[in-house]
């Protein structure tokens, strides 16, 4: 049962990444749009994302909830020592949401949209800037449980270089994700041409992010390259990630959509696989070396197991549900 | 402020902030599933528009309770690790269930908004039922976990270790039924008559009255009911707390010594220095009969509790009073209603009641952020009942103060922005639906 757990936890953190890393990505690209275009961006973000984006952060929660009923310590430990981060991002995420709904249901369009529309922008950028930190912090060994004072305690274990630039690699993939997404659902060609601009764009900061990333890990002494490279799963899931972003650069120009969200979901999922594979199933690593294990810091056997049930009968109501969702309005999104 | 007192305000601002909106996105489908469902009927446009009217504020409101349940479930974390700790893998249950419930409702949400005259119309309806349903589904399951906290079982306490973990006993612990009812009837009775109040206001002034009423009617239908219902489920409650929480039941009462034939005290200042309450009305022997049915049993007071596990009597007994208080008034205007309804029609022409309506907007609210003061000041110094105290759970992270700065500053200009945008949504509707009356009257 633990495994179905954990593997519920991998698939709410990987979808998080896809869709909700698309959603988040929509509010970057606005806030790297030029003036004049920022309204037509807008529209088309409204049209792709509205009807999904309750569901999308849903995702987030499943995956706190799975870590608070099946892994206490590991979530605890979290709460402690990521409090900072955690906030900020909250902050984030609470601006986002709001922001969002509020520019599109105020009944008067007004000067308030500006200040909607900037809070959307940057509180997009802040959020997954800080989805990153917290994740890099976690296997950076920068949490360090027996730290005496508070900087060392609460602001060490997230501020570091690694843990910024794996920030900016996150806000880069969310980025991309969504210019990816969006192409499919425009209508002109121009704008088909912007977003594949955009998406080229966004691809090129994710590899030099991803570059920084490396660099600041070689240079901590953090054995990144190690990790990802030290098994065959991890160097197959690179090598494919890389042929498939060769082939995306080579077909990006056909604006074969479906094609193109293919193969950016499978290189970012092959980006997390490749990460997490290695460190299964120590998902944190402290200061002091030792790892907290899944397999070690499990809760009791039977809340383990009833988790387990409730997930399964939950997915047994939501997916279809979701499908059918999205399914509808993209069908639907067409015809309008 | 010392840090302590910070997280326990901070977790009381944010769940106080977010039950408003959490009541709302549990009630307000279902008086739009009526007024959609008069809409597929009689095709008369004002109920559409009325539909349509309430699901923008509702998405409004939606999203607000979203992210503010979003903000909880990390602090729960944040401020309580040491309860989390323990308490997560126990009362984890209806969280894992509650996080069904919260995606169907989001899923159907999503059809619901955006569905409007692209599906079959009925199934566009039924969205919007499955929106409240799994809505208050996911109420009844938090409820579950915070009954848990008045009332820990489904584990063995042995020597600071918690085993024999069961989390299903624990989901269905002694207070849950009880909570969960009174909840759930709270929420329908304080949403009524919120948006009852709204629209009666509109109404006595005057404006787009077809509008107003109609939906004064279906709102106030409900709200009425519920304020009805509540009083008996409250009754429940409280035999309920008398059998399972006594610190607590003293301190709603400010029942400071054991005795038979206990009062009933009425308002009145608790001195929790001098074990008195100035100013009460007292009605002997009431307590006895509300709390077990016999008007000479003896009620446990607080000198029978170590004083270092004595909740604040004060707090307590205001919140109690309020509650019940409004209880009372709330009860009176249904009853006239639904009497002024029983005898004539036309009672939108009776001033007097439109304007009680209107003053009653906030009551319900009122009275549920009362309740909930009750059930959670009451359950002082627990965290856990009798297992864990509050202090024992804190976060060590200094500076929580700042935390508590912040998120106040956030929530008051949430408030803020969505009173203002609530206040544009109903000036609008003058323009937006000002064609309802001549239409739906030309068609009927
Ligand atoms: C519209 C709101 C509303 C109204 C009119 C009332 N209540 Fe209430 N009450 C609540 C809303 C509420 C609540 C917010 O929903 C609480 C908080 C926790 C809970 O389960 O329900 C609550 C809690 C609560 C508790 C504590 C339960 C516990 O700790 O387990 C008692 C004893 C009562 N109520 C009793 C009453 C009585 C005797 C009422 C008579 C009129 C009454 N309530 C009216
Ligand atoms: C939404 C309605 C709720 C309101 C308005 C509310 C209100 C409050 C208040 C006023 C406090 C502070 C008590 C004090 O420290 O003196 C508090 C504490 C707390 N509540 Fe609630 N509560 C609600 C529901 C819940 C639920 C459903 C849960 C859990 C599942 C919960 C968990 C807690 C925790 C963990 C604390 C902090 C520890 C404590 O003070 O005992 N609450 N709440
Ligand atoms: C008695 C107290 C509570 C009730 C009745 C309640 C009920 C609800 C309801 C009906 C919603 C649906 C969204 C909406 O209508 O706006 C909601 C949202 C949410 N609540 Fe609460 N809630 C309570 C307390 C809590 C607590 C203590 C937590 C966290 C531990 C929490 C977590 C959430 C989350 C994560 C969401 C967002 C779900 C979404 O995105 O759709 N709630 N709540």
């Amino acid at each position: 049962m633990i495994y179905v757990v954990i593997a519920f936890l991998w698939a709410a953190i990987w979808l998080y990444l896809l869709l909700g890393g698309a959603d988040f990505g929509a509010g970057i690209l606005e806030l790297f749009t030029s003036d004049k275009n920022k309204s037509k961006t807008r529209k088309t973000v409204y049209r792709v994302i509205g009807p999904v984006w309750e569901a999308n952060h849903m995702w987030l929660i499943i995956a706190i909830v799975i870590l608070f009923v099946g892994f206490p310590k590991i979530y605890t430990l979290m709460s402690v020592h990521m409090h900072i981060p955690l906030v900020i991002m909250l902050v984030g995420i609470i601006a986002r949401g709001t922001a969002f709904t509020f520019r599109h249901y105020d009944a008067v369009v007004d000067d308030m949209q500006v200040v909607y529309n900037k809070i959307f922008q940057y509180s997009s950028f802040i959020t997954p800037f800080f989805l990153g930190i917290i994740a890099a912090s976690t296997v950076s060994g920068a949490i360090d449980t027996e730290a005496k004072d508070f900087l060392s305690a609460y602001v060490y274990s997230w501020l570091n270089w690694f843990s910024i630039a794996v920030g900016l690699f996150t806000v880069s993939i969310c980025g991309f994700l969504a210019a990816i997404f969006i192409i499919g659902e425009t209508d002109t060609e121009e704008d088909k041409r912007r977003f594949i601009q955009k998406a080229k764009f966004m691809n090129i900061a994710a590899v030099i992010t991803g570059g920084l990333v490396f660099i600041i890990a070689y240079l901590e002494g953090i054995p990144l390259a190690q990790w990802i490279f030290g098994n065959p799963i991890g160097t197959i899931a690179i090598s494919a990630a890389t042929l498939s972003l060769i082939i995306l650069w080579k077909t990006i120009d056909k604006k074969n959509a479906v094609q193109l969200r293919i193969l950016a979901g499978f290189q970012v999922s092959m980006i997390l696989l490749s990460l997490t594979y290695e460190h299964f199933p120590n998902i944190i690593l402290l200061k002091n070396g030792e790892y907290l294990s899944l397999m070690e810091y499990q809760g009791e056997e039977k809340t383990i197991a009833a988790l387990a049930w409730a997930l399964l009968l939950g997915s047994l109501f939501i997916l279809p549900a979701l499908y059918y969702l999205i399914y509808s309005f993209q069908k639907k999104g067409k015809v309008h | 402020m010392d840090d302590f007192l910070a997280a326990r305000s901070q977790m009381a601002l944010s769940l106080g902030f977010h039950i408003i909106f959490a009541c709302i996105g549990m009630v307000m489908p279902f008086f739009m599933a009526v007024s959609h469902y008069y809409y597929l009927k009689t095709k008369k446009p004002v109920y559409k528009n009325i539909t349509k009217a309430w699901s923008k504020g509702v998405a409004i409101f939606f999203a607000t309770g979203a992210v503010s349940g979003t903000a909880l479930s990390f602090e729960l974390g944040l401020l309580w690790p040491e309860f989390m700790k323990h308490a997560g893998p126990i009362f984890g249950m209806p969280f894992s269930l509650e996080g069904t419930a919260f995606f169907i409702e989001a899923i159907a949400l999503g059809f619901f908004l955006y569905g409007w005259d692209k599906f079959n119309p009925w199934f566009h309806w039924f969205t919007g039922v499955v929106v409240g349903v799994s809505g208050i589904i996911s109420g009844i399951l938090v409820v579950a976990a915070n009954a848990w906290m008045n009332n820990p079982t489904g584990f063995d306490y042995i020597n600071g270790q918690y085993i024999n973990i069961d989390p299903i006993k624990a989901m269905f612990n002694d207070a849950w039924l009880s909570q969960a009812l009174h909840m759930s009837i709270a929420a329908f009775c304080a949403t009524g008559f919120a948006v009852a109040g709204v629209h009666a206001y509109m109404l006595l002034k005057g404006k787009n009255k077809e509008f107003h009423r109609k939906s004064f009617r279906i709102a106030a239908a409900f709200g009425c009911i519920a304020a009805i219902l509540q009083p008996l489920s409250g009754d429940f409650s409280a035999k309920d707390v008398a059998k399972r929480q006594p610190a607590k039941l003293a301190a709603m009462e400010a029942h400071f010594y054991t005795e038979k034939r206990a009062p009933l005290i009425i308002g009145g200042i608790p001195n929790e220095e001098k074990q008195t309450v100035d100013y009460a009305l007292k009605i002997p022997g009431l307590l006895s009969f509300i709390t077990h049915g016999d008007i000479n049993a003896e009620v446990t007071g607080l000198d029978q509790i170590p004083k270092d596990e004595h909740p604040p009597v004060a707090i307590t007994h205001y919140a109690f009073q309020i509650m019940v208080g409004l209880g009372m008034i709330m009860l009176l205007i249904s009853i006239l209603y639904f009497y002024s309804l029983w005898k004539k029609h036309n009672l939108m022409d009776k001033k007097w009641l439109l304007k009680l309506f209107a003053i009653a907007t906030p009551m319900g609210y009122i009275a549920v952020e009362a309740g909930w003061t009750v059930t959670e000041v009451g359950r002082q110094p627990w965290i856990i009942y009798g297992i864990m105290r509050t202090a024992d759970a804190v976060t060590p992270m200094p500076g929580i103060v700042y935390s508590f700065y912040l998120f106040t500053a956030i929530y008051l200009s949430l408030s803020f922005i969505v009173g203002f945008m609530l206040y544009r949504q109903i000036k609008m509707v003058d323009t937006l639906y000002d064609i309802s009356e001549d239409l739906s009257n030309k068609q009927s």
